[in-house]
């Protein structure tokens, strides 16, 4: 009999909490009544953080007039790539469809934003439209700047031992037919990352990790090395994350070398061409100079920019990433600093980090308090304070989960439960498997 | 991760095994379940005889289970990193273990009452 009144307990337990969390989510206080407003509301892009704010403010809102301009029918799942990149996922697991996430009662305009006039608040389209706005959110992504590697072109990636996984689904795929190869045969694997600011900082050292791992374990074991190529001095922006880093990268066996940019690539020779940087002992003054390095497999993950929409319209900073145009805006609200009726949302705010998905779930709550405030007339009070999340993996089958901030301060979610800083199992499932989830979640404004 | 709902917990627990999977264990789960409740009112009593191979099918269930999460997620023994992954594993066994002693127990009460038995209480 202890054994039912044990089970009996545990499941009323198990019952309690389910029925406490499903409190939470759907017993919580009716929000506010919806603000009634006939502002013209327009968002430039329909990415992860088009997406998610749009679904959050058609709650708020009630009569708004809101527009989305994007020409893109397909969604990417863009923290998915690095597992498609190491054949853990089907290309297929990152895509879903840009119209199956957005609302009702919006307007979805399929083209490019052609040219923004902060000035006479109009967003003119790629089909020719000219769309006025009294608010407008500028969250169209990123541009992946390809050409600038001489040599280097897409329609390499899965061939001659060249990957590049930022490029989208269908690269990352590719990218894994030449990583493949490399875990299998064997020989140099050269891994990269651009000078520029750029998207999810972690996934290029995910990538090492995770070819070393499996490297390890299949046909290559042995017989192959690993060479990590930075600009930067150090292996992550946050010190205290990159000397865990620096000490993973030492037991396993994977080279460092900073100061190095991604120059030109010789696919026929397989020698990448790097402009090293460093400073001469004597003078003091910095040089540079062309380092070659032969390669079996090269990543290659190209400098990012703003598109051009955005230099062109004047809303970059004009004294910050003068070669990048990310937005000028306050880093705690993302509204613009001279158009206040701007917000930049996303990969394209010019704020230090912030270049991921999970950058993006902090980002939205606080623009939408501050735009709905603004056509109520009062000012918002949430700040973004540039959390940041990247499940780093480090093996199949594990992961750290890093969160920081501004500051280069840890802020776990977890504290006490889940370690940032110990590879674990747990990381790696809620990479795998409670990440995914949450991000669609995200979108539709639910999280 | 700023807030975790039911609702964001049912969505974890579909993306890991996919809807139609997920949705099949619970209902696989909800009916096991009732089929317990079901026999031990109808026996209003719990028979030691067929606890004792429900508690044999427990190590079974307890493997089963971590094998189960390990080969849908990629992971293996190995990836245990610290205290928290052991918590994890061990709860993941100890609902494999009562799961399948439940099952055990509420099959041979359905399909096998006509076995001889001493009454143990």
């Amino acid at each position: 009999m202890a054994l039912t009144d044990q089970l009996t307990s545990r499941r009323s337990f198990l019952a309690l909490g389910a029925a406490s969390a499903a409190m939470t989510s759907f017993g919580s206080p009716a929000r506010a009544a919806r603000v009634a407003t006939k502002a013209r509301i327009v968002i430039i892009g329909a990415g992860a953080a088009g997406t998610a704010l749009v679904n959050r403010l058609v709650d708020r809102l009630d009569g708004a007039q809101i527009t989305i301009i994007d020409p893109r029918a397909e969604h990417y799942y863009q923290p998915g790539l690095s597992l498609v990149a190491a054949g853990l996922k089907p290309a297929s697991y990152t895509v879903s469809q840009t119209a199956d996430w957005l609302p009702q009662g919006i307007t979805l305009v399929s083209e490019y934003a052609a040219a923004i006039d902060p000035v006479a608040k109009t967003v003119g389209t790629s089909g020719g439209q000219t769309l006025a706005y009294d608010f407008l959110i500028v969250a169209p992504g990123l541009v992946l700047d390809h050409d600038a590697i001489e040599g280097f072109s897409l329609d390499m990636v899965g061939t001659n031992g060249i990957g590049a996984l930022y490029a989208g689904p269908e690269y990352a795929a590719k990218t894994w037919t030449a990583a493949q190869k490399f875990t299998q045969e064997g020989g140099i694997g050269l891994m990269t990352r651009p000078e520029t600011e750029m998207k999810c900082a972690g996934a290029p050292l995910k990538h090492a990790f995770l070819l070393e791992d499996i490297a390890s374990r299949s046909g290559a074991r042995g017989k192959f090395e690993i060479h990590y190529t930075a600009p930067q001095t150090s292996l992550f922006g946050v010190p205290i994350v990159a000397e865990k880093v620096r000490m993973l990268f030492g037991e396993r066996g994977i080279a460092s070398h900073f100061g190095q940019t991604l120059k030109a690539i010789d696919p026929g020779r397989k020698l990448a061409t790097f402009t090293k940087s460093s400073t001469d002992p004597v003078t003091g003054t910095a040089v540079t100079a062309d380092v070659e390095m032969p390669y079996d497999y090269l990543h290659v993950i190209p400098p990012q920019r703003a598109p051009d929409v955005i230099r062109q319209s004047g809303l970059s900073w004009a004294d910050k990433w003068t070669d990048q145009g990310w937005v000028e805006c306050d880093m705690k609200t993302l509204r613009h600093l001279r158009y206040p009726e701007i917000f930049a949302l996303g990969d394209v705010a010019g704020v230090p980090k912030g270049k991921t998905a999970a950058s993006v779930k902090w980002m939205v709550p606080v623009v939408e308090d501050h735009l709905v405030a603004m056509i109520e007339g009062r000012e918002g009070t949430q700040v973004y304070d540039g959390y940041t999340s990247c499940p780093l993996i480090t093996r199949v089958g594990r992961a750290m989960l890093v969160e920081f901030d501004y500051h280069n301060n840890l802020v776990p979610s977890f504290p006490g439960l889940i370690a940032p800083l110990e590879e674990l199992w747990i990381s790696w499932l809620m990479k795998e498997v409670a990440l995914k989830a949450t991000y669609n979640a995200m979108l539709r404004g639910k999280a | 991760m700023q807030d975790l709902t039911f609702g964001t917990l049912i969505a974890v627990f579909e993306e890991i095994f996919g809807r139609g999977l997920f949705w099949a264990m619970v209902v696989a789960a909800a009916l096991i379940t009732l089929g317990y409740v079901y026999v031990l009112v109808r026996d209003r009593a719990m028979s030691m005889r067929k606890f004792l191979l429900a508690q044999l099918a427990m190590p079974v269930g307890a493997v089963a289970a971590v094998v189960f999460v390990q080969v849908m997620t990629d992971s293996h023994l190995r990836d245990i990193g610290g205290p928290v992954d052991v918590i994890v594993l061990l709860g993941v066994a100890v609902m494999g273990a009562v799961g399948a002693a439940i099952l055990v127990y509420t099959l041979q009460s359905l399909f096998f009452r006509k076995a001889v038995e001493p009454n143990l209480r």
